[in-house]
């Protein structure tokens, strides 16, 4: 029943064929028979989504659903680094453990004025540092597709509970490819919007000039309705954009013949599996053949996406969990005196990766180091950013794969941070560009899903979803199922 | 640029509030080194007048209207505090 597309249902629950009730049944039934196996969930909130689902049923018979209610009636799991009043949030940290938000991130109050219904919390990698989902503080997530492999990260429970069928759609954040290459590993379609496009009032930050909110789903139509309930301007964050927000539905279906995208050679190279690589370029023609011309050209820069990536984040990461101290929140460790216990409480509620990318941004910000790393990193960013606006002057997208292989396998890289690093090298030069971009699924390389990724112009999400529509209706990758 | 010492590290650790172990010390320095000489590789890129980016979309000085606004109630503000006293924070001494 859940395994429709978002339009199907709510079709289905204007005319009264479904109710929201069934479909929030259906989909805590589907997480008990799989969950335990794919282990996407960390919490659920049965009763206040059975609650919430028969107050919607009410309003739906009374015909009292409001305009705005874009998404009424569909359920949602929530990624654990958006606060949701009175379900525990803990971005899969320890030292979260207990904590239980005082009000809703934008995002959350946005979904329940469009009409969604929130089943649970989702697992992530610790504070979103990760690209396994291996670094959660409480259990493994395991990709649905194999389920000797990762699912990816850090949103890899937003995007495991998609593959399996838990869930219509989730909501995940992206730093540096965390909607992205799980979503690639994952088989669905996650999209990035433009940083500053979706308010970031309630997700706890990690690092702020890159953090975003986006939908994990199932088609980038999906996606279109999604972003209509999240997408605009919130006072409460500063750095969201005052940009009208356009219909994404509106231009879906329309003609892509005429638009012109730019290949980078980078992206096509030395480091990509042949799999990877032989299912992009078909996916590349299958685009072609709708119309959409294309040109190879070079992000020269890219390679230096990475080092700049980690600096960057870190240090913008050990600014952020400062406030992480076992004082006025989160789980406190007692010492004798103030200072030990802070640190007892930091040591004991942050996981290793979090420690490691902590002091790597306290290095690169101390006294001495700052102009020599961060400051170069933030200049190496402007480069970067640059190397996109040139190709956006020429071109309306540009198209690559996600990441550079299929899923790995759970326990593979988990002790050496330099090679887990590497799954991110082709979505982290978006994040530091600040533009949009989508991973839709394009086939497989030994049984597992490759992603292929639509990058576009700062504000342009709809030719983005556009053409990952237009590439939907050829292909049928989007709607393949694992075997669970 | 040399790579970073076990004492730096020790230093870096007092600033981010986290202890370590001697084991766990010796660990960072390792893999902290190589992560550092990883980035080092930025180095070679000529960054002669480039400015520096701190956020990818221009938005400067966003500023509102000073309206009194009510605040969450203090029973909200407090309800995860790990220790509490009187509806104040409760934290270990400060001074010996």
């Amino acid at each position: 029943m859940i395994d429709q597309s978002i339009k199907t249902m709510k079709e289905k629950l204007a005319s009264g064929d479904i109710t929201v009730r069934q479909l929030v049944d259906a989909s805590i039934e589907r997480i008990e028979e799989v969950d335990g196996t794919v282990g996407a969930f960390l919490r659920l909130d049965k009763e206040g989504a059975r609650l919430e689902a028969d107050r919607l049923d009410m309003q739906l018979m009374d015909g009292k659903m409001t305009a705005s209610a874009v998404l009424a009636g569909i359920p949602v799991g929530i990624k654990d680094n958006i606060v949701t009043k009175d379900i525990t949030t803990t971005c899969a940290s320890a030292i979260l453990s207990n904590f239980d938000p005082i009000h809703n991130a934008t995002v959350v109050n946005r979904l329940h004025e469009a009409g969604t219904v929130t089943i649970g919390k989702l697992n992530m990698d610790e504070f979103a540092m990760g690209s396994s989902n291996e670094n959660s503080s409480f259990h493994v997530v395991k990709n649905p597709w194999n389920l000797a492999k990762v699912p990816g990260g850090s949103s890899g429970g937003s995007a495991a509970a998609v593959a399996a069928g838990e869930v219509p759609f989730t909501l995940g954040s992206d730093t540096g490819g965390s909607i992205r290459q799980p979503a690639s590993y994952c088989g669905v379609t996650g999209l990035k919007p433009t940083y500053g496009r979706v308010s970031r009032f309630g997700l706890v930050a990690y690092a702020s000039s890159l953090d975003q909110i986006g939908p994990i789903t199932r088609s980038a139509e999906d996606s279109a309705y999604v972003m209509q309930a999240i997408a605009g301007h919130d006072a409460a964050d500063s750095t969201s954009a005052n940009v009208d927000v356009p219909d994404y539905t509106e231009k879906l279906y329309a003609d892509v013949s005429g638009l012109k995208a730019a290949v980078p050679a980078e992206y096509l190279g030395d480091g990509i599996d042949e799999g990877v690589k032989s299912r992009v370029k078909e996916a590349i023609a299958v685009l072609e053949e709708q119309g959409i011309a294309w040109e190879e050209v070079s992000l020269p820069y890219s390679k230096y996406a990475l080092p700049t990536y980690y600096i960057l984040a870190s240090s913008e990461a050990s600014a952020n969990l400062a406030r992480f101290d076992g004082i006025r929140y989160g789980v406190r460790h007692e010492s004798d005196n103030l200072i030990d216990t802070y640190k007892k409480s930091r040591s004991e509620g942050f996981g290793e990766e979090v420690k490691r990318r902590i002091m790597l941004g306290t290095f690169a910000l101390s006294t001495g180091y700052y102009d020599a790393y961060y400051k170069k990193a933030q200049k190496v960013r402007t480069l970067i950013k640059q190397d996109f606006d040139k190709i956006f002057e020429r071109f309306d997208l540009i198209i690559g794969p996600t990441a550079p292989t299929t899923a790995f396998g759970l326990g593979e890289e988990l002790d050496d941070p330099l090679t887990m690093y590497a799954n991110d090298i082709l979505t982290i030069p978006v994040n530091l560009a600040g533009v949009p971009a989508i991973s839709v699924p394009c086939g497989f390389s030994d049984s597992l899903p490759v992603g292929l990724q639509i990058i576009g112009k700062h504000f342009d999400e709809a030719t983005v979803l556009q053409v990952a529509n237009a590439y939907q209706q050829q292909t049928d990758f989007h709607t393949a199922k694992p075997d669970l | 640029m040399s790579r970073i010492t076990k004492e730096q590290i020790e230093h870096v650790a007092h600033l981010a509030r986290l202890s370590f172990t001697d084991e766990e010390l010796n660990e960072f320095t390792d893999t902290l080194g190589q992560i550092i000489e990883f980035a080092e590789q930025l180095n070679e890129v000529d960054t002669d007048g480039v400015e520096p980016t701190s956020h990818a979309t221009e938005v400067h000085n966003v500023l509102r209207e000073d309206e009194t606004k009510p605040s969450p109630a203090r029973e909200n503000s407090m309800r995860n505090a790990p220790d509490q006293e009187n509806g104040q924070y409760k934290v270990p001494s400060v001074l010996e």
